[in-house]
């Protein structure tokens, strides 16, 4: 399959393929020297790109085909996991999955949103839009979590929840509230990580927890950006405006208070490089389990409370 | 060029709709039928022949459950402030002038304490007339207070829920408010304080995946619209036409997530009588 290679990426990769091409030749013609000027070339043109990204540019990114997934980072991160499958009511939804493994010395459970990567496997996984039974599937796992004492980790990354008629029979709204109601108060700690799109009710039916981290390049709110330009410009064609006006970026988010920590991503972004990612993650977590798992349960589940409510601007 | 020129500016064809009608003689959606106003309201705003229920603010509904001068109003005057100086076709804080402006309201939801047939409660209702009855943070942080309230005096809550969903206006924020209020609701229910959720016509989106669906109660008005996607949305989806009744009251009754569907002139008898059942 044809690497997908976003617009603002044609540059980089266009210079770092001439580097590939020339050190085929580097053993024989003398242009070590010309190889390393373009390789500081081509880290100073990554380094002016990607700091000058436009929240659309982000999105974009979020939604990169090889961007690492949910599953990715469990093998990447976690060893002897076990995933576990089923709501326990009506069946076992690919877009979402979950189970038990250790990181580093703890059991963790790991909850997230899982794409695929072509046509057939997106079509499994539903493009990692979940039905009722996928949320009600994360919190089954979650409350075996809180059951045997381990924290959770979960990862968003979804376009938003699958708007159907069946999910709407089997009450997708009601399946998500019941998340948010008891997420808010498992007595054990829980770490959010948006590592992709994080599209509204969607993504936050897993998100509620104590820290609440994001990759550099995800996303993370009340709509898609395609669907607000689509209601409130009636047009599908100011989705640029939207993504700017939605402020949806890691660090738009992090001034806003909706998040605690930005996740960086190796050169180029995650998808360039996934253990890079991966081994980030992991080191941040470890970190972040740490602290958490010193706190006792229930001022675990008072200072989430208070986390999401102080959460909101207004004037009286 | 026409005949005819219109030379005075109150007459109007195309006005918007409107959630009352403010004529003394109006259509009904459901079957067309004209009806007078005082007809309309010694009828709970609903519809003689057909039953439509005709969509109601606040005002109407504190009028209709509440025992009369009983009511009061807690944070009257929060307003929402716009955080991210959103700007789409207008200016939020323009659009927010304009619609406190227009319909008299701070903003999309009133709380407070009040009685029910002498019995004290909290509580809250949502107007659909303030930017389709839309959640931001100020809905959040007044729902949240109001359970605050029905914590601290130990009042059964009541919450009318009519909301197109979360207010994309402020985003993020928008979004963390159904958390928010979930997060108080299990607070609320830890404390064993019973929550009655009312959902009217229509009630969507963020509001339907947070407070409305957490009630120990599911009470619906009849023919009232009900989900999480909105009906154009699962259309595009499918691509075909929905069922008819599908996402409606009697709809979400069937697939169990309403226990009582009522007419509206119900409402407070059946509210009352579950109150009862649950506190006494």
């Amino acid at each position: 399959m044809a690497k997908l290679i976003l617009d603002f990426e044609k540059p980089i990769i266009e210079l770092e393929q001439k580097i590939e091409e020339m050190r085929k030749y580097e053993d024989n013609l003398d242009i070590a020297g010309e190889i390393r000027t373009l390789e500081k070339k081509v880290d100073q043109l990554r380094d002016t790109i990607f700091s000058n990204l436009t929240r659309w540019q982000r999105v974009q990114l979020a939604r990169h085909p090889d961007r690492p997934y949910t599953l990715d980072y469990i093998h990447m991160m976690l060893d002897d996991f076990v995933e576990l499958h089923g709501d326990r009511h009506f069946g076992d939804d690919k877009a979402i999955v979950g189970g038990f493994g250790r990181l580093g010395e703890d059991t963790v459970l790991v909850v997230g949103h899982q794409k695929g990567r072509d046509t057939k496997s997106n079509v499994y996984r539903n493009f990692g839009m979940p039905n009722p039974e996928g949320y009600r599937k994360a919190l089954r796992l979650m409350q075996l979590a809180a059951k045997f004492r381990r924290p959770i980790i979960t990862m968003l990354d979804t376009p938003g929840a699958y708007p159907g008629m069946e999910a709407e029979e089997r009450g997708q709204a009601e399946a998500i509230a019941r998340n948010l109601f008891e997420m808010s108060h498992l007595p054990v700690p829980i770490i959010v990580v948006i590592i992709g799109e994080g599209a509204s009710g969607g993504a936050l039916g897993i998100g509620v927890g104590d820290r609440v981290l994001m990759f550099e390049n995800a996303w993370y709110s009340v709509i898609a950006p395609e669907s607000c330009s689509s209601i409130l410009w009636r047009s599908w064609d100011y989705k640029e405006q939207a993504a700017e006006a939605l402020k949806l970026s890691a660090s738009d988010l992090l001034e806003q208070g909706i998040i605690d920590r930005i996740i960086p991503e190796p050169p180029g972004g995650a998808h360039r490089n996934h253990a890079a990612a991966g081994e980030t993650l992991k080191k941040i977590l470890l970190e972040e389990l740490k602290v958490l798992k010193k706190i006792k349960p229930e001022k675990l589940v008072e200072k989430r409370v208070e986390k999401f409510c102080k959460m909101g601007r207004w004037e009286e | 060029m026409s005949w005819f020129r219109r030379s005075k500016e109150n007459i109007s064809t195309a006005g918007q709709k409107k959630d009352i009608p403010d004529g003394q003689w109006t259509k009904c959606e459901g079957c067309s039928d004209i009806i007078h106003r005082k007809q309309l309201e010694q009828n709970y705003f609903t519809c003689l022949k057909c039953g439509h229920h005709f969509r109601i603010g606040s005002r109407e509904y504190f009028e209709l459950l509440l025992d009369p001068k009983t009511f009061k109003e807690m944070d009257a005057k929060m307003r929402s402030v716009d955080p991210l100086n959103f700007v789409d076709t207008k200016r939020y804080s323009d659009r927010i002038k304009d619609t406190i402006k227009k319909t008299g309201l701070y903003d999309a939801v009133r709380t407070g304490t009040g009685e029910i047939n002498g019995i004290p409660i909290v509580i809250v209702c949502m107007d659909f007339a303030f930017i389709g009855g839309s959640m931001g943070s100020v809905v959040g942080e007044k729902i949240a207070r109001a359970i605050d309230r029905a914590l601290k005096k130990k009042l059964p809550l009541i919450i009318i829920s009519a909301s197109g969903g979360a207010r994309m206006m402020e985003a993020a924020y928008s979004l963390m408010q159904l958390a928010k209020t979930s997060a108080k609701l299990a607070q609320l229910s830890d404390a064993g304080i019973p929550y009655i959720s009312v959902m009217t016509d229509p009630t969507t989106g963020g509001v339907t995946a947070s407070y409305a669906m957490l009630g120990d109660i599911h009470i619906a008005e009849q023919g009232s619209l009900i989900g999480f996607a909105g009906p154009r949305v699962i259309k595009q989806t499918i691509g075909r036409d929905l069922p008819k009744g599908f996402q409606r009251a009697e709809f979400l009754q069937e697939k169990g997530f309403i226990d009582i569907v009522v007419h509206r002139k119900d409402l407070k008898e059946t509210i009352t009588k579950v109150l009862r059942l649950l506190t006494d």
